[in-house]
């Protein structure tokens, strides 16, 4: 079945190509971050989590995201998502490979990853994360290809790619679910410490993952002869909006529980993220540029006539997409560690090699996305064809 | 001697026959094993050991002269990087320059409002504004840099010694981001340039992995007290929390004193008089 991604258009060879450059500079700051350490990002003492571990969590509700598409097609036979299960599945496998690479950036001494197989810790929360993530990985990889290859033979998937799947979707609730037990476990960040980190993340992640899709669908529409449905992506918009609006009502919650109860350690945060700390205010344009896009595109959702406007529901993805990417991406992970638990605050930004390397990562994805892709839609094409 | 080693040999070489996929359960038996722990402890008479080692740190005895020097002994001795150090071109060409939010301390001064957020006051007693609050790593009882560590790199003697392992860390930051009193650092960059002076009797670190204060747990081995307690000038004691006879215990029973951010629950041995 491989062969079928090296066989392309010049359009696709193209995109091909642009993505191995980008992967090729980024590689080339990474050296630099190998042999130098990770003193050329902006992560600091304070702050000793930046952009790479802001992108992995964003990535892994991404592809925990994908499970929205499995979860109507396999449990409750909706048939419209027929199409775009398997986009689902391989959108999870390229989210995923971006997560591990995001972590293996972010390592200080790379070459020793595997300790964390050597030397298994059971009470880290971190070992639970590798676990989970590498299987969802494995159970998208397995699954997506062997239901592919059956549908090119035109044969049914073998038997056992059943219960690989249903074993798949509490796997994509515990990828998340893990990430963010790894924040709202620690006793001195109040920004994390709480009970409703989980839910707000799986929430973001099913708006944040099933809006990615439907902007593929759109590309798909484009570039392929491939058609997922309307009928599909309508439906798609419809999880989309609930999810996004669930997310920003767990984040009321947040916000009410934080300034009602008024206790300095939980509100300093958000105070940081929303109006600044101190005079120190990086972050509060970007916050209200996230909720906004969130809120607007949720409105934009729950109107019939607006979602159902094939010219903007794209944009409105992309509204929600960037949106939770900002809320999670740079909030998230920035707000928990500023001010610091001895209430100082160093602010933090992303170097220009950091990000180099970020985009060096979602562009590997970005090629895995495609190649997985182009298989998913060539099969499609022929077996309708 | 003979006779305990050549067991361990073949209790490892058992082990070693099951396979590769025993090396946890390896690793497993071999920290269990009475064995090793005796012989780590017959290596030196001397040794100071306790069952758990605590720290008070009388802020009343400490000024500005005797936390400046308890802070650059413990980081000459323990080769810390000085950020503000002029580095060598010769021996380091093309160092590029410090970033001071990535520098390494293992015990500083803080204002009290730092080293006790919580116990923030607008009607602070003034003498607390200009005191030189030494903060340090607690040791905590429950440290939640040790549950959080995904290698053990970080982890728990039985002396209630929080320490660590600098070539098993991978570098991850879990332990950082986990600690509620800022007192771990991350070696952004290799730090040797940075050094004045190399002490023979230390590691110095290699990029890339996290460090703290160790209780100076190296003096301890030798029979000698940390060099933060030596240089105090009588402000900071330790000794064993768990024996009621001890000199900190009976500091402990004397005054009275708060620990930082006691309300997680990590229960830090060090304790401050004010």
């Amino acid at each position: 079945m491989l062969e079928i991604a090296i066989k392309g258009s010049k359009n696709y060879w193209s995109w091909i190509i642009f993505l191995l450059l980008v992967m090729g500079a980024g590689f080339i700051v990474y050296i630099d971050q190998f042999m130098n350490g990770l003193m050329i990002t902006g992560m600091s003492r304070d702050v000793s989590w930046g952009f790479y571990i802001a992108n992995f969590t964003f990535l892994v509700g991404v592809a925990a995201g994908g499970v929205m598409v499995v979860i109507p097609y396999y449990l409750h036979n909706y048939e419209k998502f027929h199409r775009i299960t398997i986009l689902g599945e391989f959108l999870a496998v390229a989210a995923l490979v971006m997560c591990l690479l995001f972590i293996i950036v972010d390592l200080g001494q790379p070459t020793r990853a595997l300790n964390v197989l050597l030397y298994p810790s059971p009470k880290s929360m971190l070992f639970y994360d590798m676990l989970v993530l590498n299987g969802y990985l494995f159970l998208n990889i397995v699954i997506g290809w062997k239901v592919l290859e059956a549908e090119r033979n035109q044969v049914e998937p073998p038997f056992w790619t059943k219960p690989l799947i249903y074993l798949s979707i509490p796997f994509a609730i515990g990828i998340h679910t893990v990430t963010a037990y790894l924040y709202c476990g620690l006793p001195g960040r109040g920004y994390w410490l709480t009970a409703i980190l989980a839910p707000r993340f799986l929430a973001s992640a099913f708006a944040a993952g099933p809006a990615f899709l439907i902007i593929l669908c759109y590309l798909i529409r484009k570039f392929t002869k491939f058609d997922p449905g309307w009928e599909a992506m309508q439906t798609l918009a419809k999880i989309v909006c609930w999810a996004i609006i669930a997310n920003l009502f767990f984040f009321l919650c947040e916000v009410f529980t934080v300034y009602y109860s008024n206790i300095p350690g939980h509100k300093a945060h958000l105070t940081y993220l929303l109006f600044g700390y101190h005079g120190y205010h990086a972050l509060v344009p970007w916050m209200w540029t996230g909720l906004i896009l969130m809120f607007t595109g949720a409105i934009f959702l729950v109107i019939p006539q607006f979602r159902n406007n094939k010219t903007l529901l794209p944009f409105t993805c992309a509204m929600i997409f960037f949106g939770a990417w900002i809320d999670k991406g740079l909030g998230m992970i920035s707000g928990g560690f500023v001010p610091s638990p001895l209430h100082h605050v160093t602010e933090y930004a992303p170097t220009k090699p950091e990000i180099m390397i970020t985009l060096a990562v979602y562009a590997t994805g970005f090629l895995v996305l495609t190649l997985l892709y182009k298989l998913a839609t060539q099969v499609k094409e022929e077996v309708r064809g | 001697m003979m006779k305990k080693s050549r067991r361990s040999f073949l209790k490892v070489a058992g082990i070693a026959a099951i396979g590769l996929g025993a090396s946890p359960a390896m690793n497993f038996a071999s920290s269990d094993s009475p064995g090793t722990a005796l012989a780590v402890k017959g290596k030196n008479e001397q040794a100071l050991t306790a069952h758990r080692w605590g720290m008070v740190i009388d802020t009343n005895k400490i000024t500005e002269e005797i936390a400046e020097k308890i802070t650059e002994v413990c980081h000459k001795t323990h080769n810390v990087p000085d950020f503000k150090h002029e580095v060598d071109a010769e021996k380091y060409p093309k160092t590029r320059l410090a970033n001071h939010k990535q520098e390494i301390k293992w015990i500083w001064e803080e204002e009290f409002h730092y080293a006790f957020p919580e116990k923030e006051d607008e009607y602070l007693t003034e003498k607390f504004h200009d005191l030189p609050f030494l903060v340090t790593c607690n040791h905590c009882k429950n440290a939640p840099c040790v549950q959080a560590c995904p290698t053990q790199a970080t982890f728990k003697r039985e002396d209630g010694i929080v320490i660590m392992d600098f070539h098993r860390c991978i570098g991850c930051r879990f332990c950082m981001a986990a600690c509620p009193y800022g007192s771990r650092s991350f070696n952004f960059r290799d730090p040797r340039p940075f050094i004045a002076e190399t002490n023979p009797d230390f590691p110095t670190r290699s990029k890339g992995v996290v460090e703290k204060c160790n209780l100076c747990a190296e003096q301890l081995a030798k029979g000698e007290l940390p060099h933060c307690v030596q240089a105090s000038e009588g402000a900071i004691v330790v000794g064993d929390l768990e024996d009621p006879e001890s000199d900190i215990r009976v500091l402990l029973k004397e005054h009275y004193t708060i620990r930082r951010n006691q309300s997680l629950g990590t229960e830090p041995s060090v304790y401050y008089i004010v």
